[in-house]
């Protein structure tokens, strides 16, 4: 492997995808398949939810992933950091979702180091988009990839989610957004409890709660794992950067919802 | 009728090493050394801009004198070699001393091939996870490699730097007076160079995945005053925000 170095008039530029192609361009980017094979049985990871606070943005994952009926992996990370002020959360078939990430992730700080800035968020969430669509192909053989995109626009000075479909098609959402077999659910949850001003601990509160509902409906959504202490990942993105709560924070929330609602108390 | 005159090869690589000297010597100097708390890399550039440091990987900055466009160019490959690597293996798999060799065999192949040799002097430093680990190294225009162990000096004037930086010296100094070091080094006796006219970056030993951060002129301007009593050592591990590792 020589030093990277391409002519004036034919440079890749800041895209790390393109430099890709040029420098092995047998290689597809993300893992492809046989078009005409089978449909395939893969891994899946399922529910994953966003919504503004106060100083910023919340995600939360479940931890299952699944094979058909069976569960494939309990301690599944589905909420990654996508750069400094950026998160993404992916539902889907978990290969391409994991590979398409670490993409993701290499490109926006190859994107920071060669330029000297960090892209908008607005071009992060862009960036995504084009990568789901690159996906369009296997998403037509069942490995469906839908991610969600959150991040604080640094320029705003607020939190923003972008949700997307399976053509690379993305919507900004404006307050919150859920994705994954158990999203309706989860969707349902959120949007009765949220209201502006949310602060960061009703925020986790309720994201937790909003998993919580969709693993009660939703085979392939995990639930809290009290005996092997396995608990849905939430992470928040605010001005001072992306910051996962940790496990000891949402293993709290967990109990204090699961001796309400053992005691007989209400859903909300 | 015109006759081709013969050039001795000695005399050929004589007036290259001497065109790229005199390239790299027009151009402002850097002090890169190694402190308590990781590597830093002060340069005179009075440009906000045009950066001389720049990070290329978790733990690897790039510095580089002379011609900025071609020390640029060698920068942007250094990023796409390094993103590349880790993207194929794993980030762990990155590691300044291989980029150092391509950046030595690029220049060496530039110098004894091309028509014009690059007037470039590139430092390559790789934060290890104890101080001894540390890693710079020194590639002159001609693709000869060095391996520093407590500080570099890279562009024109280096012999007078180099002195003055070694006898300021201390193993182990902390970031401060490391900064006061390089800079007074820097200036020499007759100047004194302010947060304007530098470019101080460093690779600080802390939690955060990338260990790269540039000091901006109101930190500078506090760093480089003169020491505050009792509480110096205290601001000598600056801190990244945590950057958790891509999956």
């Amino acid at each position: 492997m020589g030093l990277p170095l391409f002519p004036s008039g034919d440079d890749p530029g800041p895209s790390f995808a393109a430099l890709l192609r040029r420098t092995d361009p047998t290689t597809p980017l993300l893992p492809g398949i046989d078009p005409s094979g089978v449909p395939l049985t893969v891994r899946h990871g399922t529910t994953v939810v966003a919504m503004r606070y106060t100083q910023g943005v919340i995600m939360a994952g479940d931890r299952r992933a699944t094979e058909g009926h069976i569960i494939a992996h309990r301690a599944m990370e589905k909420v990654f950091p996508a750069d400094r002020h950026s998160a993404v959360a992916i539902a889907g078939a978990a290969g391409p979702s994991v590979q398409m990430v670490r993409l993701f992730q290499t490109q926006l700080e190859h994107y920071e180091k060669v330029e000297g800035v960090a892209l908008s968020l607005e071009g992060k969430a862009n960036q995504l988009g084009q990568m789901v669509r690159e996906h369009l192909p296997m998403a037509m053989q069942g490995l469906v990839v839908v991610p969600l995109f959150a991040g604080f626009d640094l320029a705003r000075g607020q939190g923003r989610i972008f949700s997307y479909d399976v053509t690379g098609g993305h919507y900004e959402e404006a307050d919150h957004a859920a994705t994954g077999s158990g999203g309706r659910d989860a969707r349902t949850t959120i949007k009765l409890g949220w209201h502006p001003g949310l602060a960061r601990d009703e925020a986790i509160e309720l994201a937790v709660r909003a998993l919580y509902e969709a693993a009660d409906e939703d085979s392939a959504t995990g639930g809290p794992d009290l005996v092997r202490g396995i608990f849905p990942m939430v992470a928040t993105v605010t001005l001072e950067g992306y910051e996962t709560v940790p496990d000891a924070e949402v293993a709290e929330r967990f109990g204090t919802l699961l001796a309400r609602r053992s005691a007989g108390g209400p859903a909300l | 009728m015109t006759m081709p005159y013969y050039v001795a090869p000695e005399q050929v690589m004589k007036d290259r090493a001497e065109y790229a000297q005199k390239g790299i010597a027009r151009g402002r100097s850097l002090v890169a050394t190694i402190y308590d708390g990781g590597i830093v890399m002060v340069a005179e550039n009075p440009s906000r801009s045009l950066h001389k440091v720049s990070e290329i990987y978790d733990r690897i900055a790039f510095a580089g004198v002379g011609k900025y466009n071609e020390f640029d160019q060698l920068r942007v490959s250094g990023v796409r070699h390094a993103d590349t690597k880790g993207f194929a293996f794993s980030r762990e798999d990155v590691d300044a001393r291989s980029l150092a060799n391509l950046y030595a065999q690029y220049l060496g192949q530039v110098f004894t091939h091309e028509m014009k040799p690059l007037e470039v002097e590139v430092l390559v430093a790789e934060l290890g996870i104890e101080q001894r680990l540390d890693q710079m190294y020194h590639i002159a225009y001609e693709g000869t490699i060095t391996d520093e162990d407590h500080f570099a000096v890279l562009g024109g004037e280096t012999e007078t730097i180099t002195s003055r930086v070694a006898a300021a010296f201390v193993d182990g100094w902390d970031l401060d007076t490391a900064l006061r070091g390089a800079v007074t080094a820097l200036a020499g006796p007759d100047r004194t160079l302010g947060p304007d006219d530098l470019e101080v970056a460093v690779l600080a030993r802390t939690t955060g995945r990338r260990a790269f951060r540039r000091l901006g002129p109101a930190e500078l301007g506090e760093r480089l005053a003169a020491p505050r009593r009792g509480g110096r050592g205290s601001r000598s591990t600056p801190s990244a925000p945590a950057d958790d590792p891509p999956g």
